[in-house]
Protein backbone atom coordinates (compact mmCIF):
# COMPACT_ATOMS: atom_id res chain seq x y z
CA UNK A 1 0.00 0.00 0.00
CA UNK A 2 2.70 2.40 0.79
CA UNK A 3 4.52 1.35 -2.29
CA UNK A 4 1.95 2.55 -4.54
CA UNK A 5 1.33 5.79 -2.69
CA UNK A 6 4.43 6.72 -3.91
CA UNK A 7 3.50 6.37 -7.64
CA UNK A 8 0.44 7.59 -7.29
CA UNK A 9 -2.70 6.81 -8.23
CA UNK A 10 -4.36 4.86 -11.47
CA UNK A 11 -3.86 5.85 -15.14
CA UNK A 12 -7.09 7.33 -15.40
CA UNK A 13 -6.77 9.62 -12.64
CA UNK A 14 -3.04 10.95 -13.71
CA UNK A 15 -4.47 11.74 -17.72
CA UNK A 16 -7.45 13.43 -15.91
CA UNK A 17 -5.05 15.54 -13.75
CA UNK A 18 -2.53 16.07 -16.42
CA UNK A 19 -5.80 17.62 -18.24
CA UNK A 20 -7.23 19.74 -15.44
CA UNK A 21 -4.07 21.10 -13.46
CA UNK A 22 -3.52 24.10 -15.75
CA UNK A 23 -7.24 25.04 -16.07
CA UNK A 24 -7.06 24.72 -12.17
CA UNK A 25 -4.00 27.37 -12.31
CA UNK A 26 -5.46 29.70 -14.71
CA UNK A 27 -8.89 29.90 -12.77
CA UNK A 28 -6.44 30.53 -9.89
CA UNK A 29 -4.47 33.18 -11.74
CA UNK A 30 -7.80 34.80 -12.86
CA UNK A 31 -9.53 34.87 -9.60
CA UNK A 32 -6.71 36.82 -8.07
CA UNK A 33 -5.81 39.26 -11.24
CA UNK A 34 -9.56 40.42 -11.20
CA UNK A 35 -10.00 40.11 -7.43
CA UNK A 36 -10.79 44.15 -7.52
CA UNK A 37 -13.18 44.30 -10.50
CA UNK A 38 -15.23 40.70 -9.65
CA UNK A 39 -15.88 38.67 -6.60
CA UNK A 40 -12.54 36.97 -5.07
CA UNK A 41 -9.36 37.80 -4.42
CA UNK A 42 -6.06 37.30 -3.39
CA UNK A 43 -7.27 34.61 -0.55
CA UNK A 44 -9.30 32.67 -2.81
CA UNK A 45 -7.29 32.31 -5.83
CA UNK A 46 -4.24 31.53 -3.61
CA UNK A 47 -5.95 28.70 -1.96
CA UNK A 48 -7.26 27.54 -5.51
CA UNK A 49 -3.30 27.53 -7.24
CA UNK A 50 -2.17 25.90 -3.62
CA UNK A 51 -5.13 22.98 -4.28
CA UNK A 52 -3.74 22.57 -7.60
CA UNK A 53 -0.57 21.50 -6.53
CA UNK A 54 -2.26 19.52 -4.15
CA UNK A 55 -4.56 17.95 -6.46
CA UNK A 56 -0.70 16.97 -8.43
CA UNK A 57 0.82 15.57 -5.14
CA UNK A 58 -2.48 13.44 -4.59
CA UNK A 59 -2.52 12.15 -7.89
CA UNK A 60 1.17 11.49 -8.47
CA UNK A 61 2.66 11.14 -5.64
CA UNK A 62 5.25 13.47 -3.68
CA UNK A 63 8.56 12.99 -5.88
CA UNK A 64 6.90 14.00 -8.52
CA UNK A 65 5.20 17.51 -7.41
CA UNK A 66 8.54 18.33 -5.30
CA UNK A 67 10.43 18.41 -8.41
CA UNK A 68 8.42 20.85 -10.08
CA UNK A 69 8.21 23.26 -6.51
CA UNK A 70 10.50 21.98 -4.00
CA UNK A 71 8.98 22.57 -0.28
CA UNK A 72 12.69 25.31 0.20
CA UNK A 73 11.08 27.08 -2.73
CA UNK A 74 7.71 27.13 -1.39
CA UNK A 75 9.06 28.68 1.99
CA UNK A 76 11.09 30.87 -0.14
CA UNK A 77 8.11 32.51 -1.89
CA UNK A 78 5.79 32.51 1.16
CA UNK A 79 8.60 34.78 2.60
CA UNK A 80 8.44 36.87 -0.51
CA UNK A 81 5.19 37.48 -0.66
CA UNK A 82 4.90 38.65 2.75
CA UNK A 83 8.07 40.85 2.04
CA UNK A 84 6.49 42.45 -0.93
CA UNK A 85 2.78 42.74 0.65
CA UNK A 86 5.33 45.11 3.22
CA UNK A 87 6.85 46.55 0.90
CA UNK A 88 3.34 47.87 -1.21
CA UNK A 89 2.72 49.31 2.43
CA UNK A 90 5.73 50.96 3.26
CA UNK A 91 6.00 52.70 -0.48
CA UNK A 92 3.04 54.30 0.86
CA UNK A 93 5.35 56.52 2.62
CA UNK A 94 6.19 58.42 -0.69
CA UNK A 95 2.58 59.61 -0.69
CA UNK A 96 2.33 60.71 3.03
CA UNK A 97 1.15 57.36 5.27
CA UNK A 98 0.98 53.73 5.25
CA UNK A 99 -0.84 51.89 3.10
CA UNK A 100 -1.65 54.77 0.79
CA UNK A 101 -2.90 54.57 -2.41
CA UNK A 102 -0.86 56.09 -4.17
CA UNK A 103 -1.20 55.11 -8.16
CA UNK A 104 -2.94 56.47 -10.02
CA UNK A 105 -6.55 54.79 -9.80
CA UNK A 106 -7.78 54.64 -13.44
CA UNK A 107 -10.97 54.44 -14.63
CA UNK A 108 -14.05 51.54 -13.27
CA UNK A 109 -14.34 48.17 -14.24
CA UNK A 110 -10.92 48.25 -16.79
CA UNK A 111 -8.06 44.82 -15.61
CA UNK A 112 -5.56 48.04 -14.92
CA UNK A 113 -7.19 49.86 -12.40
CA UNK A 114 -7.66 50.67 -8.58
CA UNK A 115 -3.87 51.55 -7.50
CA UNK A 116 -2.20 49.22 -5.23
CA UNK A 117 -5.05 46.64 -4.64
CA UNK A 118 -4.29 44.67 -7.71
CA UNK A 119 -0.80 44.21 -6.62
CA UNK A 120 -1.71 43.50 -2.86
CA UNK A 121 -3.89 40.81 -4.03
CA UNK A 122 -0.87 39.54 -6.13
CA UNK A 123 1.22 39.49 -3.31
CA UNK A 124 -1.42 38.02 -0.83
CA UNK A 125 -1.47 35.43 -3.46
CA UNK A 126 1.79 34.16 -3.33
CA UNK A 127 1.66 34.09 0.42
CA UNK A 128 -1.40 32.23 0.59
CA UNK A 129 -1.17 29.43 -1.92
CA UNK A 130 2.86 28.46 -0.90
CA UNK A 131 1.70 28.88 2.58
CA UNK A 132 -0.40 26.45 2.42
CA UNK A 133 0.86 23.85 0.26
CA UNK A 134 4.03 24.11 2.34
CA UNK A 135 1.67 23.42 5.49
CA UNK A 136 0.13 20.81 3.32
CA UNK A 137 3.56 19.20 2.48
CA UNK A 138 4.82 19.07 6.03
CA UNK A 139 1.80 17.09 7.19
CA UNK A 140 1.80 14.87 4.11
CA UNK A 141 5.97 13.93 4.93
CA UNK A 142 4.94 13.59 8.85
CA UNK A 143 2.84 11.03 7.77
CA UNK A 144 4.51 8.93 5.79
CA UNK A 145 7.03 8.62 8.15
CA UNK A 146 4.81 7.41 10.79
CA UNK A 147 3.60 4.95 8.57
CA UNK A 148 7.34 3.47 7.32
CA UNK A 149 8.13 3.19 11.36
CA UNK A 150 4.54 1.10 11.80
CA UNK B 1 -35.71 32.99 3.88
CA UNK B 2 -37.52 29.44 3.20
CA UNK B 3 -34.21 27.89 1.97
CA UNK B 4 -32.00 30.23 3.94
CA UNK B 5 -33.80 28.06 6.47
CA UNK B 6 -33.47 24.26 5.11
CA UNK B 7 -30.00 25.00 4.64
CA UNK B 8 -29.33 26.03 8.84
CA UNK B 9 -31.54 22.91 9.56
CA UNK B 10 -29.54 20.91 7.53
CA UNK B 11 -26.31 22.35 8.79
CA UNK B 12 -27.36 21.38 12.56
CA UNK B 13 -28.03 17.39 11.26
CA UNK B 14 -24.92 17.49 9.79
CA UNK B 15 -22.70 18.73 12.76
CA UNK B 16 -25.16 15.90 14.62
CA UNK B 17 -24.10 13.39 12.68
CA UNK B 18 -20.23 14.38 12.67
CA UNK B 19 -20.17 14.23 16.27
CA UNK B 20 -22.23 10.79 16.57
CA UNK B 21 -20.98 8.54 14.13
CA UNK B 22 -18.78 5.98 14.80
CA UNK B 23 -16.81 5.88 11.28
CA UNK B 24 -13.97 9.20 11.37
CA UNK B 25 -13.84 9.83 7.73
CA UNK B 26 -17.95 9.64 7.80
CA UNK B 27 -17.60 12.56 10.58
CA UNK B 28 -15.44 14.28 8.06
CA UNK B 29 -17.41 13.54 5.39
CA UNK B 30 -20.34 15.46 6.87
CA UNK B 31 -18.43 18.06 8.24
CA UNK B 32 -17.59 18.82 5.13
CA UNK B 33 -21.86 18.92 3.97
CA UNK B 34 -21.74 21.60 6.57
CA UNK B 35 -19.07 23.56 5.06
CA UNK B 36 -21.03 23.38 1.82
CA UNK B 37 -24.45 24.04 2.95
CA UNK B 38 -22.41 27.38 4.78
CA UNK B 39 -21.02 28.36 1.61
CA UNK B 40 -24.50 28.15 -0.19
CA UNK B 41 -25.96 30.20 2.72
CA UNK B 42 -23.34 32.65 2.00
CA UNK B 43 -24.18 32.79 -1.48
CA UNK B 44 -27.80 33.25 -0.61
CA UNK B 45 -27.34 36.05 1.28
CA UNK B 46 -25.85 37.84 -1.32
CA UNK B 47 -21.55 37.38 -0.28
CA UNK B 48 -20.28 35.49 -2.98
CA UNK B 49 -16.51 36.58 -1.66
CA UNK B 50 -16.98 34.57 1.40
CA UNK B 51 -18.86 31.73 -0.45
CA UNK B 52 -15.96 31.63 -2.93
CA UNK B 53 -13.44 31.48 -0.13
CA UNK B 54 -15.50 29.64 2.11
CA UNK B 55 -15.91 26.53 -0.27
CA UNK B 56 -12.02 26.78 -1.29
CA UNK B 57 -11.21 26.67 2.23
CA UNK B 58 -13.49 23.63 3.11
CA UNK B 59 -11.99 21.98 0.37
CA UNK B 60 -8.01 22.23 1.61
CA UNK B 61 -9.41 21.32 4.86
CA UNK B 62 -11.23 18.42 4.19
CA UNK B 63 -8.43 17.14 2.05
CA UNK B 64 -6.13 17.56 4.82
CA UNK B 65 -8.31 15.94 7.57
CA UNK B 66 -8.99 12.72 4.99
CA UNK B 67 -5.48 12.55 5.05
CA UNK B 68 -4.74 12.30 8.43
CA UNK B 69 -7.42 10.53 9.51
CA UNK B 70 -7.70 7.83 6.93
CA UNK B 71 -6.30 4.13 7.63
CA UNK B 72 -5.36 5.26 11.49
CA UNK B 73 -6.80 3.62 14.03
CA UNK B 74 -7.25 6.58 16.49
CA UNK B 75 -8.07 6.26 20.09
CA UNK B 76 -12.16 6.47 20.54
CA UNK B 77 -13.77 6.76 23.77
CA UNK B 78 -17.22 5.92 23.96
CA UNK B 79 -17.04 4.81 28.10
CA UNK B 80 -17.73 7.07 30.87
CA UNK B 81 -20.24 8.89 32.92
CA UNK B 82 -22.58 10.07 29.91
CA UNK B 83 -25.32 10.76 32.68
CA UNK B 84 -23.32 13.42 34.21
CA UNK B 85 -22.08 14.65 30.99
CA UNK B 86 -25.89 14.73 29.43
CA UNK B 87 -26.99 16.61 32.64
CA UNK B 88 -24.52 19.26 32.34
CA UNK B 89 -24.49 19.75 28.82
CA UNK B 90 -28.13 20.01 28.93
CA UNK B 91 -27.74 22.46 31.71
CA UNK B 92 -25.21 24.94 29.59
CA UNK B 93 -27.33 24.67 27.21
CA UNK B 94 -30.27 25.95 28.86
CA UNK B 95 -28.07 28.82 30.56
CA UNK B 96 -26.69 29.92 26.96
CA UNK B 97 -30.25 29.87 25.35
CA UNK B 98 -31.85 31.94 28.24
CA UNK B 99 -28.28 34.58 27.91
CA UNK B 100 -28.48 34.41 24.04
CA UNK B 101 -32.39 34.78 24.27
CA UNK B 102 -31.85 38.56 26.57
CA UNK B 103 -29.00 39.27 24.10
CA UNK B 104 -30.46 38.84 20.75
CA UNK B 105 -33.58 41.04 21.41
CA UNK B 106 -30.86 44.18 21.63
CA UNK B 107 -29.25 43.33 18.38
CA UNK B 108 -29.57 45.59 15.13
CA UNK B 109 -32.57 44.25 13.05
CA UNK B 110 -31.45 41.83 10.16
CA UNK B 111 -30.14 43.52 6.85
CA UNK B 112 -29.84 46.88 8.88
CA UNK B 113 -26.72 47.51 10.64
CA UNK B 114 -26.21 50.12 12.80
CA UNK B 115 -22.80 51.10 11.69
CA UNK B 116 -22.35 54.42 9.90
CA UNK B 117 -19.45 53.66 8.56
CA UNK B 118 -20.34 51.21 6.39
CA UNK B 119 -22.36 52.91 4.78
CA UNK B 120 -19.63 55.58 4.14
CA UNK B 121 -17.80 52.92 2.56
CA UNK B 122 -20.55 51.41 0.24
CA UNK B 123 -21.45 55.70 -0.84
CA UNK B 124 -17.80 56.67 -1.79
CA UNK B 125 -15.84 53.51 -1.95
CA UNK B 126 -15.74 53.35 -5.52
CA UNK B 127 -15.03 57.15 -5.96
CA UNK B 128 -11.80 56.93 -3.67
CA UNK B 129 -10.26 53.81 -4.60
CA UNK B 130 -11.45 52.73 -7.81
CA UNK B 131 -12.09 49.25 -7.15
CA UNK B 132 -15.69 48.12 -8.38
CA UNK B 133 -15.23 45.24 -5.95
CA UNK B 134 -16.28 46.96 -2.57
CA UNK B 135 -15.06 43.84 -0.48
CA UNK B 136 -11.13 44.05 -1.64
CA UNK B 137 -11.70 48.10 -1.41
CA UNK B 138 -12.23 47.51 2.29
CA UNK B 139 -9.91 44.99 2.82
CA UNK B 140 -7.24 46.14 0.93
CA UNK B 141 -7.39 50.06 1.23
CA UNK B 142 -9.70 50.92 3.95
CA UNK B 143 -8.55 48.30 5.95
CA UNK B 144 -5.91 46.97 4.83
CA UNK B 145 -4.04 46.74 8.21
CA UNK B 146 -6.27 43.98 8.92
CA UNK B 147 -5.22 42.41 5.94
CA UNK B 148 -1.69 42.68 7.07
CA UNK B 149 -2.76 40.72 10.62
CA UNK B 150 -4.14 38.33 9.02
CA UNK B 151 -1.00 37.78 6.75
CA UNK B 152 1.03 37.87 9.86
CA UNK B 153 -1.36 35.21 11.70
CA UNK B 154 -0.82 32.66 8.25
CA UNK B 155 2.72 33.61 8.49
CA UNK B 156 3.12 32.48 11.99
CA UNK B 157 0.82 29.37 11.21
CA UNK B 158 3.32 28.41 8.42
CA UNK B 159 6.14 28.55 10.59
CA UNK B 160 5.00 26.77 13.92
CA UNK B 161 3.77 24.32 11.39
CA UNK B 162 7.32 23.55 9.67
CA UNK B 163 8.88 24.04 13.01
CA UNK B 164 6.97 21.21 14.63
CA UNK B 165 6.99 18.58 11.90
CA UNK B 166 10.47 19.64 10.59
CA UNK B 167 12.85 16.50 10.09
CA UNK B 168 16.16 17.79 11.76
CA UNK B 169 14.98 17.22 15.58
CA UNK B 170 13.93 13.57 14.42
CA UNK B 171 16.64 11.31 14.33
CA UNK B 172 17.05 9.95 17.48
CA UNK B 173 15.26 6.51 16.71
CA UNK B 174 14.77 5.43 20.10
CA UNK B 175 13.74 8.69 21.65
CA UNK B 176 10.88 8.92 19.15
CA UNK B 177 9.86 5.09 19.29
CA UNK B 178 9.23 6.43 23.26
CA UNK B 179 7.07 9.22 22.44
CA UNK B 180 5.29 6.95 20.41
CA UNK B 181 4.16 4.55 23.15
CA UNK B 182 2.17 7.37 24.81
Amino acid sequence: MIQEKHKGMSLIVKTITRLTVGFIILYGIYIISHGHVSPGGGFAGGVIIALSFIHLMLAYGKEETLKRLPHNAASILESIGALLFLMIAVLGFTGGSFFLNFIPKGEPFRLFSAGIIPLCNVAISFKVSAGLFAIFVALVLLKLDTEKKE
Amino acid sequence: MLGLHILLVLMIIGAIIAIEVKDLLSSVVAVGAVGLCLSIVFLILKAPDVAITQLVVEILALIILIRATLKKDLPFSTSGRWLVNTFITGAFIVVLMVIAAKCFQDLPKFGYPDMRVARTYLSEGMAKTGATNIVAAVILDFRAFDTLGEATVLFAAVISVLAVVRRVGRKKEGQQEEEEEY
